[in-house]
């Protein structure tokens, strides 16, 4: 299976219902394959910090086997729209 | 030398050698033959509840070995809480992958509050920069050093 941000991208919209994902290789700065993630999901909402990047984990159970460095960030639709407006 | 004689178990005929065993090799086999792994999970539960703060990191907190461990020790450094358990993972890669199967979380670092898990670097940095650190802390009985700065510019 070949990672890439697209794939992420991909998988992440489908199995979370994501209306905004952004995908960051950040590879280039560490010594293997690194991404950082923001994932903007209804889902997400009333859910705490660790209960939904256990979501996410879980979405990319298979991918984050071969990942070695992975950050995330996870807001619902109304944090994201806060956030753009800051 | 070698001398024949009846397998106690099975009692069918083996042949065995004779000669002094040493003792760490005996050890390193019966390490070998019980799983390393349950230990590791064992030790993990009472490691988790040693101290209020524990941190699961690669290096140590005077010398992280990772930009992301490194954010977890001065995050944790800036509210004052200096005394904390530290493992460090890449000096044993039975607790670097035991520990991932124990949280079931992917990477390194991990932090603990008071034997649960609370997350990775994100998340605490998340939480320090939403005020949810600070009163995490609080539950635990320590007071933030943020809060006493704030207290002392009032």
């Amino acid at each position: 299976m070949a990672i890439t941000t697209e794939h992420i991208r991909e998988k992440l919209t489908q199995e979370l219902a994501a209306v905004h994902v952004d995908v960051e290789d950040t590879s280039p700065n560490r010594c293997a394959a690194s991404y950082k993630v923001l994932i903007v999901s209804p889902q997400f909402e009333g859910k705490p910090l660790l209960q939904r990047h256990r979501m996410v984990n879980t979405c990319l159970a298979e991918e984050l086997k071969e990942i070695h460095a992975f950050e995330q960030k996870t807001l619902t639709p109304e944090q994201w729209e806060k956030q753009k407006s800051q | 030398m070698c001398t024949a004689g009846r397998c106690l178990r099975s009692g069918s005929a083996a042949f065995f050698l004779s000669k002094p065993v040493d003792s760490r090799v005996r050890l390193a086999s019966a390490r070998l033959l019980c799983s390393a792994s349950s230990d590791i999970q064992k030790d993990l539960g009472e490691m988790v509840k040693k101290d209020k703060v524990v941190v699961f990191m690669k290096g140590t907190p005077a010398q992280p070995m990772c930009g992301f461990s490194n954010a977890v020790v001065q995050i944790l450094r800036m509210h004052g809480v200096d005394h904390y358990g530290a493992y460090n993972v890449l000096e044993d890669q039975d607790l670097r992958q035991g520990v991932k199967d124990f949280s079931n979380w992917p990477t390194i670092p991990q932090v603990y509050f008071n034997g649960e898990f609370v997350g990775g670097c994100d998340i605490l940095l998340q939480m320090h920069q939403n005020g949810d650190l600070v009163e995490e802390l609080k539950k635990l009985g320590i007071t933030s050093a943020l809060l006493e700065a704030e207290k002392e510019s009032k």
